[in-house]
């Protein structure tokens, strides 16, 4: 077992295509405010797991620690979250990053999605349209999406 | 990842996308996308290491300057060669009568308890199958193995769940147990490779395969190149 081989897995999935690429100016960094929205299937435990092709999203807390990955996959590795949250959930680099300056404030909530979707239909048209503007209600400027 | 990056944009947010396949970061073509050619599951890189996944979010920021979409590689490579192996201790059998892989699942479980409570849950049990209740998934596992077809075998949900659910269990006891924080994939190899009921999920999954099973149902046991 190795991640090469793991990848190598992944080569012949179809991509999904996009005519045109949308492309938004942020405001400057310093002034920012940045929420991180994560494919891990991150969920608090008190919310309802990811099921198997769940195309939903959950609203993460970002001032808990308390997350479980629900990856419906084996083919990553676990014990990188397992030992620091950061690794795929930088929510205290964030932090550390609002502290010194480098941007302007760390959103109160962040939104988890489960990445393991062969049919992206109903996060292209429903889902992922949602949690945009969910983030934009809550005045979200910059994203950074993090897998895993 | 790269697929959200674009619907986020259209709805005037502005997204860096961190992407862990050089493939499809490039081949979808997010708004601002950066190529972290790490482990899967490790997308900051390094655990417990502030300074690198600093390094990793200044590049990927660095890109909301661009004045048009761009998709870049993180200077630095993170490599898993496939040999590398967790090194913990398993413990000594305890009850004879019972399945090794039963026994060994039960001596592990104040290893996770006490790993639970430094680092807390996160990929442990309890998705699918409490840790109280890992020893007999466990045994579902075993019967499978001996020819019980698995629908028969007691297996406390969809198998791929629960395999998923006792590795998790596994390898956060070993995170209690070993003197190190393993590299990426150490702790899943140690899992298929040294402990009884990492074998006896192997020896279930080629059972399964053997019997004509839908390939979904056995192969998402294992990491699919196994």
């Amino acid at each position: 077992m190795a991640d090469s081989d793991v990848k190598a897995l992944t080569g012949g999935l179809d991509l999904p295509d996009f005519e045109t690429t949308a492309f938004t100016t942020p405001p400057p960094l310093a002034e920012a405010t940045v929420a991180i929205v994560t494919s891990a299937s991150l969920h608090h435990p008190d919310q309802d797991d990811f099921s198997p092709m769940d195309t939903g999203y959950r609203v993460l807390d970002g001032s808990r620690r308390d997350y479980m990955c629900g990856h419906w996959s084996p083919n990553f590795d676990a014990t990188g979250i397992a030992l620091d949250l950061n690794t795929v959930f930088p929510i205290d680099r964030l932090d550390e990053l609002a502290a010194d300056g480098t941007i302007g404030k760390v959103s109160d909530i962040h939104l988890s999605y489960a990445g393991n979707q062969f049919d992206l239909s109903a996060v292209r048209m429903d889902s992922g349209p949602a949690g945009a503007k969910f983030l934009r209600d809550h005045e979200v400027d910059v994203v950074l999406f993090t897998p895993v | 990842m790269s697929a959200l990056g674009h619907v986020f944009e259209q709805a005037g947010l502005a997204t860096v996308a961190l992407g862990s396949i050089g493939s499809h970061i490039q081949g979808t073509a997010p708004p601002r996308g950066l190529w972290c050619d790490f482990p899967l599951g490790r997308p900051l890189g390094k655990p417990n290491d502030a300074d690198f996944q600093h390094r990793v979010l200044a590049h990927a920021f660095g890109l909301l300057s661009s004045p048009e979409p761009v998709v870049e590689k993180f200077a630095e490579t993170i490599d898993d060669d496939g040999t590398e192996t967790m090194s913990c201790e398993l413990p000594p059998r305890h009850d004879p009568s019972l399945h090794p892989a039963v026994d060994e699942a039960r001596g592990l479980w104040p290893a996770y308890d006490r790993a639970v409570a430094k680092l807390g849950n996160r990929v442990g049990a309890g998705r699918t199958v409490s840790a109280d209740d890992i020893p007999a998934a466990v045994q579902s596992f075993i019967n499978v193995a001996g020819g019980t077809p698995w629908k028969e075998a007691g297996i406390p949900g969809i198998p791929a769940r629960v395999a998923q659910d006792i590795r998790g269990y596994y390898e956060t006891a070993a995170l209690a147990l070993a003197e190190h924080a393993p590299a990426a994939w150490a702790g899943a190899r140690w899992f298929f490779t040294s402990t009884e009921a990492g074998r006896t999920i192997m020896a279930a999954r080629q059972a399964m395969a053997d019997a004509g099973e839908k390939q979904p149902i056995w192969f998402y046991i294992a990491p699919g190149d196994m």
